[in-house]
């Protein structure tokens, strides 16, 4: 049983005027084409993310030099309208292949109209993030902070 | 389009808040330190630690006359802000990908 106390889920929505399943199909399949590139995991730069389109699938960043790194699993694959994988990146920025440490997103696309679509994201379990080990090494020793930071700061940069 | 319509976030979707929270990161700092380093006077950095260290993100010690300023070391309020700030980013992103006009399998006009 975990020791870390329940942290509450994050939760975003967004509204797009595409049909939902546009909106499903630019979120999973052309994954790779919007998620931000500065925020990822590899040695190399990425080239491109790739959710793969059934439950069981992987979810991996693949880098300019070829390379890849997983970051979690597809659970549950119902096209339009759901989407549930898991987000297995601990606080060292790396992949922890530990079932037991996996946060999990819940996406669900709802259509509003024949061309509106809201789309509701939930990152839920954060604390099976904290109970490994390498983020509390990370925060404790401070090793995971210069990488987590070195992404924010990129982040912050390409923002402006 | 709608990608104003992202919920959540708040604590570091402020960019100078952000250049706070990047700094106590590296070191703990006064008020006076940050100032420093930051185009924004005293008490416009001593505002938005008001707020970081109500959202839980940071923490404060006197050390003689000085207050020190660090991240709040349980690091999970920190952590959970940033995933936050990815997603918020991440979401909005996606809002103008939905829009653009790729696909050529996939036109449908």
């Amino acid at each position: 049983m975990s020791s870390t106390p329940t942290i509450p889920p994050l939760t975003g929505t967004i509204t797009v005027d595409v049909p939902v399943e546009r909106a499903f199909r630019v979120f999973t399949d052309a994954f790779g084409s919007w998620w931000p590139g500065e925020y990822h995991i590899g040695q190399a730069e990425m080239a491109t993310a790739i959710l793969e389109p059934r439950q069981g699938g992987r979810w991996y960043e693949q880098g300019t030099d070829g390379s890849e790194c997983d970051w979690g699993r597809v659970l549950a694959w119902e096209p339009p309208h759901r989407l549930v994988v898991t987000w297995q990146i601990n606080g060292q920025w790396q992949y922890d292949p530990d079932p037991g440490h996996a946060s999990e997103i819940e996406v669900h696309f709802t259509a509003d109209g024949p061309d509106q679509t809201t789309v509701e994201l939930e990152h839920r379990r954060l604390e099976r993030l904290v109970d490994g080990q390498a983020l509390r090494d990370g925060i404790t020793g401070g090793g995971g902070w210069p990488s987590l930071l070195e992404l924010f700061a990129k982040a912050a940069t390409n923002q402006t | 389009m709608n990608t104003n319509g992202v919920d959540g976030l708040g604590l570091l979707g402020d960019p100078t808040r952000r250049a706070i929270f990047e700094l106590l990161a590296r070191r703990p700092s006064t008020v006076g330190e940050l100032a420093q380093q930051l185009p924004i006077t005293r008490s416009a950095v001593s505002q938005h630690l008001r707020v970081l260290k109500d959202g839980g993100l940071v923490v404060s010690q006197a050390q003689g006359t000085r207050r020190i300023y660090r991240l709040n070391p349980d690091g999970v309020t920190a952590l959970r802000a940033y995933l936050d700030r990815i997603w918020e980013e991440a979401l909005t992103a996606f809002g103008k990908a939905t829009q653009a006009p790729d696909d050529p399998e996939q036109e449908d006009q």
